[in-house]
């Protein structure tokens, strides 16, 4: 009978602990449905050689994919760190999302170009196979070629470091557990 | 002249609706167009469908859904293409799976507890029924009233 009246408190506990844990929900977090499947086949010309690539032409891997555009503010922003990691030996395919290719040429003359090479992407076909809803986003693409990682919005040192670098370190042990989701 | 304008607030709110001309070959598959816009969920403004939204990726998901329905895909097959790319995030009756199973039933079940609630309380009180006075305690009332009455 007595276990009866801690029964309010521990509903209101109980509460208080999913309202806490949802305080810390990204809301507009999604679930990125192509993780853990190969990346979607294309075939699209290439932004400067402009030679028809596939999926098959993202060689070295793991490697990242990097979708943006000239229209995009957060792109410019997070351009210096693209060229930070290009330097560092990382490969970077880029996604030219839905762009003009004169402008994303001069954007990458102007601002120097971190991308072993570019997906032409004017309709944003490529971006839709994939599941992208804007830019910028960043794939991190297994040494199988498997889409390991989404991270939505600005890549900076701090997102690198925690959810992608080890995907990097440890290319022989990415393994399905470690296929996880992050966003911004 | 109030109630006039506020009359038209409110019937206009419909036509917030994106304005788009599609040509539909056939009237049924302007229907279904309009089903599955209503069906589909924006994947940028999340709180809107793509008929609604004037995102860039809604308007690149209704021309999708366009071109699916003229090529004469199904509802299903239409559907289906976009949680293959979108997960089923992009529905707003999303299939019963792992994921989904609470959003679906925590409401019965929430209401099957309620019910239980309910019926145990209203039982708990038909076992324990009112009973009338002992004599013992009849007598008890009666001595104290007499001591109060005059």
């Amino acid at each position: 009978m007595r276990v009866k009246r801690f029964i309010p408190l521990a509903a209101f506990a109980l509460l208080a602990l999913l309202l806490f844990k949802g305080l810390s929900i990204d809301p507009t977090a999604l679930p990125a449905a192509r993780l853990g499947q190969p990346f979607p086949d294309f075939s699209q010309p290439e932004l400067l050689t402009e030679e028809v690539i596939g999926a098959s032409a993202l060689q070295p891997r793991p490697a990242l994919v990097n979708v943006w555009a000239t229209w995009c503010y957060s792109c410019r922003v997070e351009h210096p760190y693209l060229l930070a990691l290009a330097a560092q030996g990382v490969p970077i395919y880029g996604l030219n999302y839905k762009d003009e290719s004169e402008k994303a040429r001069q954007w990458l003359s102007e601002l120097g170009d971190p991308y072993r090479l570019n997906i032409t992407d004017r309709d944003g076909t490529v971006g839709l196979d994939l599941g992208v809803y804007g830019a910028p986003e960043t794939y991190v693409l297994g040494p199988d070629g498997v889409i390991l990682h989404r991270h939505v919005g600005v890549l900076d040192e701090a997102v690198f470091e925690r959810d992608i670098r080890h995907f990097f370190t440890a290319p022989g042990r990415v393994a399905q557990a470690s296929i996880q989701e992050g966003g911004e | 002249m109030h109630r006039l304008l506020c009359a038209l607030i409110l019937v206009s709110s419909s036509a917030w609706a994106v304005i788009e001309t599609y040509e539909f070959s056939s009237p049924d598959l302007a229907s279904r167009y309009h089903q599955l816009g209503q069906e589909l969920r924006c994947p940028k403004c999340q709180n809107q469908n793509i008929a609604d939204s004037n995102a860039p990726i809604a308007r690149d998901l209704r021309v999708v859904l366009y071109e699916q329905l003229e090529a004469g895909q199904t509802d299903a097959q239409i559907l289906d293409f976009m949680v293959a790319r979108y997960g089923q995030f992009v529905r707003y009756r999303p299939e019963v799976d792992r994921q989904t199973v609470l959003l679906w039933w925590s409401p019965l079940l929430l209401l099957v507890l309620g019910g239980v609630g309910v019926a145990r309380h209203f039982r708990k009180k038909d076992h324990h029924p009112a009973q009338g006075l002992t004599a013992a305690e009849r007598d008890q009332v009666n001595r104290l009233l007499e001591d109060r009455l005059p």
